[in-house]
């Protein structure tokens, strides 16, 4: 090659990379709009898909393959009973309005999370703190009533991140954070923006701006990732619709995992779902692999627990519940329903709830059990299979990160009440030791898969839709988040 | 004329009470707890409890619903639930959405169907006659939603012209009637299909009137006659029809506006009924009340205008 030409090519590429490179805003679009933008205030998932890690930052965070790591903590001490985290926080934080982010304000946050009248959605997170004391500006202690293992993940969830008083007041609408990007505008049912910043502490992103869109409509979504409205969308809600993205090279496809445990929710505590035998038959007459193929087009993995399957402690236990319809019958005949039963089945909006439902039903009337089918609104769903408990069975999806701790509770819905598992889980919260833990935890997942107290049918997926050469988007969600830290355009 | 006016404003105020009872009625029976809805499943009985006090769930329904409408008499709509802003201000942005794509759509729809009913009923039995009436019966049978899924497949997927949907806002007004193209044309074909269909049929009816012979007696053509009497008088169903299409228009763009992810109106009552955002739903539901009783009320009047006989009536 001569140096003429070598020149010459040098000069392209510098050329076309100057070009590309252009391109340091994204436009992600998710399909819930959040309803306020404080998360310590609300349940709306959306809240933290916008602003977690980009807006607001907690004393520990979690990254996308769900491990916990220092956030606005830059480390900590745990004292020998447990019960003490001293938090070294990282210097020369501030806020975007230009205070600084100090122990004073995270004793706030934490004092703000778990007062009396504190709308925390998760307030459950905080109830082991018994003090915060601020030692100095950069060192605080929290002191816990009980040794609790999962505090350090606790405090990693968008529930519990810190705020300052300076901006609390005006946070639903002008969420003032310490993260890499500062909220710039938000217009209502359309749109909302993010501006890198500047001031920010730790290494800057790639990006320079972001817009966030809402669109929940699966038919307007495919228009607007069809005609290039948006550089990814977070969550694309139609299955159906993904192997023609697959097979267009302008875009590219991420099927991830969540941490949303799809089951078939009985009522432990009704007749007949009372007898562990019918519960039996009800989870042996369930073909999974037939319910994602059929509802989620394929996408999502089979689970036999409460637990997620990329969770290094799961336990596969799927053989307890594989499809068997002849052994369903005979355990139905068992407990005296030879002739079936007839009981309700009340379905929540989402498509996996809407389209597994029928599959299921279908199912259940082979081994003689009549499903009556009702599709509810969340809000119609809180309040009738939630709250009063009025159900027979119900398809959710259970969101929260680590969640089998519901199963201690006898009053959650699905009313599971055993001595032993509740034990399991005291023993487990009051363990610190990760060997411990990790047999604490596989007692527990085995308990209730040999318990029948659910159907376990699969962990849900989340499927991204990005323009090719787009990188460092989550793959997994190990919490709700689209955390553009890290996320830039190649060439 | 202002007997005839004060008569309709009497019935107007009537409505707009008895529309406030049934709505407040209708949406306090609803099944869901928008504080549940808010704070999920993991909420505990006492911060439950901490954010309805707050949101003043806890009050005496007749103390709520006198509160919502002492309020909205002031001026204040109250401040939403969910989204932690007024409702006033909440309105405010999204009836710029959802105001200029009624109208626009309303002048789509008057600007196809005046000529294609006009020229139909003027040619009846013709081939321009049947060809409208074939396109309006196409028209009418097609739901708008599967219209407008059809332009975005052409138009914005395809050829690329427009974008899927969203608003851009009034800061670039090109930029904004633009992204209202779409949805204007398909609220707007099946209204003009109905709206020719109304204008050919009374037209017809007026053609075959007396007046129209006596007019043709005089010496003028049966353009001229059509023109200068028929259309006038054909007018009043059509004006019955645009007051009901707008005010059809301005709250049932819902579907329209899931469709192109516009931030109108609709789209915060369904988002809002789905949260349970009870005060946003009653404010702009009342509203909406306001606006058709009030396009009613206009058109009244204006029937008034067009057909002096009401006003003697009256």
């Amino acid at each position: 090659m001569t140096h003429f030409t070598k020149l010459l090519s040098a000069s392209v590429l510098a050329l076309t990379a100057g070009m590309a490179s252009a391109q340091t805003d994204i436009t992600v679009a998710i399909q819930l709009e959040p309803p306020n933008l404080d998360p310590t205030g609300g349940a709306a998932q959306a809240i933290d898909s916008v602003l977690y890690s980009n807006v607001f930052e907690g004393l520990t965070r979690f990254m996308a393959d769900g491990s916990v790591v220092p956030g606005l903590a830059a480390s900590w001490d745990i004292s020998e009973d447990g019960l003490t985290y001293t938090f070294t926080l990282q210097s020369g934080v501030m806020f975007h309005d230009g205070t600084t982010m100090d122990a004073e304000d995270v004793k706030f946050s934490l004092d703000r999370a778990r007062a009396e009248d504190s709308t925390n959605a998760q307030k459950g997170l905080f109830a082991d703190i018994a003090d915060v004391t601020v030692i100095d500006p950069a060192t605080i202690a929290v002191t816990l009533a009980q040794p609790n293992g999962s505090f350090l993940f606790n405090m990693a969830w968008g529930d519990a991140v810190i705020v300052a008083p300076e901006s609390i007041e005006t946070i639903a609408s002008n969420p003032i954070g310490t993260g890499a990007f500062t909220f710039t505008d938000w217009v209502q049912g359309d749109r909302l923006e993010l501006t890198r910043n500047d001031a920010y502490w730790g290494d800057a992103p790639a990006l320079e701006s972001a817009t966030f869109r809402f669109i929940s409509d699966p038919t307007a979504a495919f228009a607007a990732v069809m005609a290039e409205d948006v550089d990814a969308f977070v969550g694309f809600p139609a299955p159906e619709n993904l192997p023609q993205f697959e097979a267009d090279p302008r875009f590219q496809v991420l099927v991830g995992n969540t941490e949303g445990e799809t089951i078939l929710s009985m009522n432990n505590q009704m007749p007949p779902f009372d007898n562990v035998l019918v519960r039996q038959a009800v989870s042996l007459a369930i073909d999974r692999q037939a319910i994602i193929d059929g509802a989620m087009f394929g996408y999502g993995t089979p689970i036999g627990t409460h637990f997620a399957p990329h969770n290094p402690d799961y336990v596969d236990l799927i053989e307890n519940s594989s499809h068997n319809p002849d052994r369903a019958r005979e355990l139905l005949a068992e407990a005296g329903f030879a002739d079936g039963f007839t009981t309700t089945l009340k379905l929540p909006p989402p498509s996996y709830a809407r389209r597994g439902g029928e599959i299921i039903a279908a199912q259940l009337r082979e081994v003689g059990i009549t499903a009556e089918i009702s599709n509810l609104e969340w809000a119609q769903w809180l309040e009738d299979v939630f709250k009063a408990k009025d159900f027979g069975m119900s398809i959710v999806s259970h969101t929260e990160p680590m969640d089998i701790g519901i199963y201690a509770n006898p009053d959650y819905y699905f009313q599971y009440d055993n001595i032993v598992f509740q034990a399991v889980m005291e023993k487990l919260n009051t363990t610190t030791d990760p060997d411990m833990r990790s047999e604490l935890m596989a007692a527990a997942q085995t308990l209730i898969s040999e318990d029948y107290v659910n159907g376990y049918l699969f962990q849900l997926a989340v499927p991204t839709v990005a323009k090719a050469g787009l990188n460092g988007l989550w793959l997994d969600q190990p919490t709700a988040a689209v955390d553009l830290t890290g996320v830039s355009w190649s060439e | 004329m202002i007997r005839f006016a004060a008569k309709r404003l009497l019935s107007l105020i009537l409505s707009l009470i008895a529309a406030s009872i049934v709505i407040f009625a209708v949406i306090e029976v609803i099944p869901g707890d928008p504080a549940s809805f808010m704070l999920g499943v993991n909420a505990r009985a006492d911060t439950l409890d901490a954010l309805r006090d707050q949101m003043g769930l806890n009050d005496p329904l007749p103390l709520r619903y006198i509160n919502w409408i002492g309020g909205m008499l002031t001026g204040d709509f109250g401040t939403s639930w969910t989204y932690k802003t007024p409702v006033a201000d909440l309105i405010n942005d999204r009836i710029w959405v959802s105001l200029p794509l009624a109208i626009y759509a309303l002048l789509l729809s008057t600007l196809i169907a005046f000529p294609a009913g006009i020229i139909a009923a003027s040619r009846r039995g013709g081939p321009a006659d049947i060809s409208i009436m074939g396109a309006t019966q196409l028209g009418v049978a097609i739901p708008n939603f599967w219209f407008a899924m059809i332009l975005v497949l052409v138009f914005a997927i395809n050829l690329r012209w427009f974008s899927a949907g969203g608003f851009p806002g009034w800061d670039n007004p090109a930029l904004a009637l633009k992204s209202l193209t779409l949805p204007a044309i398909a609220l707007a074909l099946p209204q003009a299909a109905i709206l020719a269909r109304v204008m050919r049929s009374s037209l017809l009816d007026n053609l075959g009137e007396d007046y129209i012979r006596t007019a043709r007696a005089k010496g003028l053509t049966r353009r001229q006659a059509l023109w200068r009497h028929a259309v006038r008088n054909a007018l009043i169903p059509v004006l019955t029809i645009i007051g009901l299409q707008f005010s059809f228009l301005l709250a049932g763009g819902i579907i329209i506006e899931q469709v192109f992810f516009l931030p109108g109106l609709g789209r915060l009552i369904f988002q809002s009924i789905s949260a349970r955002d009870l005060i946003v739903v009653e404010s702009v539901v009342m509203l909406l009340v306001f606006v058709v009783i009030v396009v009613n009320f206009a058109v009244d009047l204006a029937y008034a205008t067009v057909d002096p006989r009401l006003r003697a009536k009256s």
